[in-house]
């Protein structure tokens, strides 16, 4: 807990390389590379429209990269976050039995739900909640994984599965304290305020007990006494629970207060990384977002 | 079209369902009101006509409710899908006296087939049928908002592996039952396996192919399924007993040699019906239990935000698989029940897409996702329609039409479902 | 093999696959601008059926028996009315259901389909109707024992039918009408911000997807000549197969889809098994979803998160 700021630990939790990633004709991504340390809050800036977002989907799973390999590596325990997408076979595969068994089972069983279940956590620009599900039933949803979800057991209400059922009310307790929602529990998702939304949002990613978690915005829509609310929050998640942040924000105050690594993103490319020092009089990113020789569009 | 921006309020109303009232009859008019007849025809101008009146009437009723205070406060009242959600949060200690109701319920339902005759009896047992099919169709729709529209095909396959099981492998109804669940699940863990991945649509779209196909198997595979002149499952028995007035399969003895009373044809009916609201009631605790429990909550966080579910780690395919099989399987075990009633015959004009659509009719008026809902649901749509026999032609008309209606006026049905409420002991 | 069989089966093919890709333009271009399968388009179909021959009828009631104009009036007539069918089920089934669950319009268009089957049932009769042959006459190939044949209508169905695609693809890629239809389908909030009335684009892709349908109907009608209530739910899936064969969102797709179908069903009824025909073409359906789910030429789609 005291060693949050030690200089560079020897690898790093996430590390991206190479992406790029490409629509048809539009090129979003063109080989982003960037690392995000153990235990850190790191932040992807960048101005609207420059590829933040599907940086994050592509980690998260939810886009598969043209290109490029996202890397997570917890304790000397290594994930191909790629790999557990499902990929096309190569002719080598034909060749070689295990990485063909291996790819089709990937291809059968994986998809984004495998990388989070490796430990990275996300929430989302435009909040998805079950809106139509109370609050706590969204936090329960969220620890399916860690339930007891055997059938029989759950018919005949063994002591198993009351234990575990309990279990998961006591975390979603827990996290309600945390987010400050404890008197919502009972309310429908999608009846909150906007600002308690986002933060369910991210009560329900750190209740599928992540390493990673990514936040997309979540101080957008926020207001001032919000935003800091919610940057207390941030801290408190990687000081208490030993999670590692990486965060878009559009706010600089709240990513040049929080923040120990900024990593900046333009048309789809880093223009440039570092700590929010060096980022601050760095003048290609003024330029990216002054616009100096773009027309400025707000 | 007509209507100038400074007519009065009613002018343009009027104007406005006059306009309505003339496409209505314009398209009414060919399809009533011209009858072919070989390669002539036969006018009838008073169908359409009257059609598009009722269809005038209607809109400028509508049209003038807006215009007062009280008639917008119904509107908005009635019109759940503008604006409300309709969802609601249980409040704790609501269920405190169900279970004496349920109680009196499960009682009546045991002793009133003794009061029933052998007519009503196959209708209590048909209703009973469309309980079990409505519960399972629910699942897949309701809950895990997966749209099956070839639900029949696992009734049939369930009727199916009863007849030609017992045809050509001795199979008794006993044993159907849990080898009909199988296959079916079987069955629908196949098809969705590969279809379950794509988007939401495509799924109905195969189901509804899917059950014409099994249809058309049935139908044409003449040396197996006995093509269009269907096939006989054996009688039901208990313990060796028959329900029959001589014993059909070597060692069995008739129900009623065996307890020394006169023969009557009801007590086959009787005893199908008892084992099918057992496992009606059976299935209503499963399902009622099932919806609070982890898999429950995840089919229904699926039909609220798959990408959500991803992200937190739920394998989406295996999650809509499992409420597809559950489904499958419920509709297996109906299609026994169904060859049961029918005296042990089944044909393939019993498993229509008329079928199909009936069920989610009565999946759709319940309130998707609800269990009581969807037993009462089913319970009036089979019953009510052989009370109004005079209405046979129109049944599918007015199915389609309360379709269309409630999904406009109450999509969540009339007994919707609530949301559980926790506290820190546990469900309230 | 016999290549006057299968002459005759690639033409009969190529005469019932122009008809998918009619039926199956609907469901594509109703599917790329709300993303969502327009369930009563099948009956829709159906519908332009009834309403052929009883044009029919009519015109030969009043003693017409010119072959063109007949036809021609029967065209117009059927696209006229069925196109307002187009545009009532929209009106009726979708746009009210424009925010609700995703389930909620695609189970009021169920509905509309029973209540349209049921209505064309109680109205006209359940038993099959027929129309009187209006065009005679064939092109004969082959020996005078070995021959295959088209018959006039199979070339005037098989003509139209591609008349009427390039119509519309011309409307669809060159006229104001058609860019805006496009821009609805690529970003509908968007092209609302821009002052396109959606609503109105909406409108129009149900009513140009009926009319479409309605030319296969008349189409059929005259090269069939028989036809009943349901004919709408059988060809509607497989149209809708089409339409996936040839990739969901895509014109040209449809009309390539719709042939592939027409021509692999014919042969398979002609050389393999005519009975299970509807069975090969939805098994069809299944192994191009898993295979090739984007179809042939339409776009690998990336879900936008
Ligand atoms: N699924 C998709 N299909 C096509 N283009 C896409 C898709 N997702 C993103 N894009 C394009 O990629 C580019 C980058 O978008 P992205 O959402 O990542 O930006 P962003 O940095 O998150 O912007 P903002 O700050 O506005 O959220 C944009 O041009 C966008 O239109
Ligand atoms: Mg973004």
């Amino acid at each position: 807990m005291s060693d949050v700021a030690s200089p560079t630990p020897p690898s790093p939790l996430l590390s991206v390389q190479g992406l790029t990633m490409r629509f048809g004709g539009i090129l979003a991504l063109n080989n982003v590379n960037f690392e995000v340390q153990k235990n850190s809050i790191t932040a992807l800036i960048g101005p609207n429209g420059a590829g933040k977002t599907t940086v994050f989907n592509c980690v998260t799973g939810f886009y598969k990269a043209t290109e490029g390999q996202v890397i997570l590596n917890d304790n000397g325990k290594t994930t191909n976050l790629r790999k557990v997408l499902g990929e096309k076979f190569q002719w080598s595969d034909y060749v070689n039995p295990p990485a063909f068994l291996e790819r089709l089972y990937y291809k059968t069983f994986g998809g984004s739900h495998r990388v989070n279940q490796a430990g990275v956590a996300r929430t989302f620009q435009n909040i998805r909640l079950f809106r139509e599900m109370t609050v706590m039933e969204n936090l329960l949803v969220a620890q399916h994984n860690h339930l007891d979800r055997n059938l029989i057991r759950g018919m005949l209400n063994t002591k198993h599965y009351r234990a575990s059922e309990k279990r998961a009310l006591e975390t979603a307790y827990y996290w309600l304290e945390v987010v400050n929602l404890t008197e919502d529990a009972n309310r429908l998702a999608g009846d909150l305020p906007y600002g308690n939304q986002r933060r369910l949002e991210i009560a329900r990613a750190m209740c599928t007990e992540p390493k990673l978690v990514c936040l997309d915005e979540p101080a957008a829509g926020l207001n001032p006494r919000e935003t800091v609310e919610l940057s207390t929050l941030i801290r408190h998640l990687r000081d208490k629970h030993n999670v590692t942040v990486l965060l878009i924000e559009h706010d600089m105050g709240l990513v040049m207060g929080i923040s120990e690594h900024i990593v900046v993103l333009d048309y789809g490319q880093v223009i440039a990384a570092g700590t929010p020092a060096e980022i601050e009089v760095n003048p290609k990113v003024l330029a990216a977002y002054l616009g100096t020789e773009e027309g400025d569009a707000s | 079209m007509f209507s100038k921006p400074n007519d009065p309020p009613m002018l343009t109303a009027f104007k406005d369902s006059s306009l309505v009232g003339m496409i209505a009859l314009l398209i009414f008019s060919p399809i009533s009101g011209i009858i072919l007849n070989g390669y002539g025809f036969n006018t009838h101008p008073q169908t359409p006509i009257m059609l598009a009146f009722i269809v005038f009437i209607g809109r400028f009723a509508y049209q003038l409710a807006a215009l007062t205070p009280w008639g917008q406060r119904l509107i908005q009242k009635f019109m759940l899908s503008k604006g409300k959600r309709g969802v609601y949060v249980a409040s704790p200690g609501d269920q405190r006296y169900l279970w004496i109701i349920l109680a009196i319920l499960f009682i009546a339902g045991l002793v009133l087939p003794f009061y029933l005759s052998k007519y009503y009896l196959t209708v209590a047992i048909l209703a009973l049928i469309y309980v079990l099919l409505g519960l399972g169709l629910n699942i897949v729709v309701g809950l895990a908002g997966l749209l099956d529209l070839g639900f029949v095909a696992f009734y049939a396959v369930g009727a199916y592996t009863f007849a030609l099981g017992s045809q050509y492998w001795g199979l008794g109804f006993w044993s159907a039952i849990p080898l009909a669940a199988a296959f079916a699940a079987l069955l629908g863990g196949i098809l969705g396996f590969p279809v379950l991945r794509m988007h939401g649509d495509y799924l109905a779209i195969v189901t509804l192919g899917f059950g014409e196909i099994i249809r058309l198997v049935l139908n044409n595979w003449m040396s197996f399924t006995g093509g269009p002149n269907g096939a006989k499952a054996a009688e039901p028995s208990l313990f060796g007993l028959e329900f029959t007035r001589t014993a059909k399969t070597d060692g069995h003895i008739p129900f009623h040699e065996f307890f020394g009373t006169t023969y009557s044809p009801n007590t086959k009916f009787i005893f199908i019906y008892l084992v099918v609201f057992l496992v009606a009631c059976l299935m209503i605790f499963f399902f009622s239990r099932l919806r609070t429990m982890p898999m429950g909550r995840a089919w229904e966080a699926l039909r609220e935000d798959e990408i959500a579910c991803r992200s937190l780690g739920m394998n989406h395919v295996t999650i809509k698989l499992s409420a597809f099989m559950m489904g499958a399987m419920t509709g297996g075990i109906g299609g026994v029940f169904f060859a049961a009633q029918q005296g042990g015959f089944v044909n393939p004009t019993s498993f229509t897409f008329f079928e199909s659509a009936l069920i989610l009719a009565i999946v759709v008026l319940g309130g998707m996702g609800s269990v009581v809902g969807v037993v009462v649901a089913a319970l009036v749509l089979t019953i009510l329609p052989e009370m109004l026999r005079d209405f046979a032609d129109y049944r599918v008309l007015i199915f389609g039409i309360l379709m269309v209606f409630m999904m406009l006026w109450k999509p969540r049905g009339f007994l919707p479902i609530r949301r559980p409420y926790f506290t820190k002991e546990g469900q309230a | 093999m016999e290549f006057h069989i299968l002459g005759q089966q690639l033409v009969n093919g190529l005469a019932l696959g122009s008809i998918y890709g009619l039926i199956a333009v609907g469901y594509t271009m109703v599917y790329g601008i709300i993303g969502m399968i327009n369930f009563a388009h099948g009956d829709v179909y159906m519908i332009s059926a009834y309403i052929t021959a009883i044009c029919i009828a009519i015109l030969s009631f009043f003693g017409i028996s010119s072959a063109a104009f007949l036809i021609i009036i029967t065209l117009i007539v059927t696209i006229v009315i069925v196109s307002l069918y187009g545009w009532s089920i929209e009106r009726i089934a979708y746009k009210p259901l424009r925010n609700s669950p995703r389930l909620a319009p695609l189970i009021s268009a169920i509905g509309v389909s029973l209540v349209l089957q049921n209505y064309v049932q109680v109205s006209q009769g359940a038993k099959t109707q027929a129309v009187p042959t209006i065009l005679p006459g064939v092109f004969r190939f082959g020996t005078e024992t070995d021959f295959f044949q088209i018959t006039y209508i199979q070339v005037l169905l098989v003509v139209v039918s591609f008349a009427s695609m390039a119509l519309l693809t011309y409307i669809i890629q060159k006229t104001s009408l058609g860019r805006q239809c496009r821009a609805v389908q690529q970003d509908p909030k968007m092209a609302a911000i821009l002052g396109i009335n959606t609503d109105r684009i909406i409108s129009t892709v149900f009513i140009l997807g009926a009319a479409m349908a309605a030319i296969a109907g008349v189409l059929v009608t005259l090269n069939y000549g028989s036809f009943d209530f349901s004919v709408g739910f059988i060809t509607g899936v497989k149209a809708f197969t089409a339409a996936v064969l040839g990739g969901i969102g895509s014109l040209p797709g449809a009309m390539l889809g719709g042939i592939i179908l027409g021509m692999s069903e014919s042969l398979f009824s002609g050389f393999v098994n005519t009975d299970y025909k509807d069975v090969f073409a939805f098994s069809l359906l299944v192994l191009v979803l898993i295979f090739r789910p984007s179809g042939l030429l339409g776009k690998p789609l990336v879900e936008k998160v």
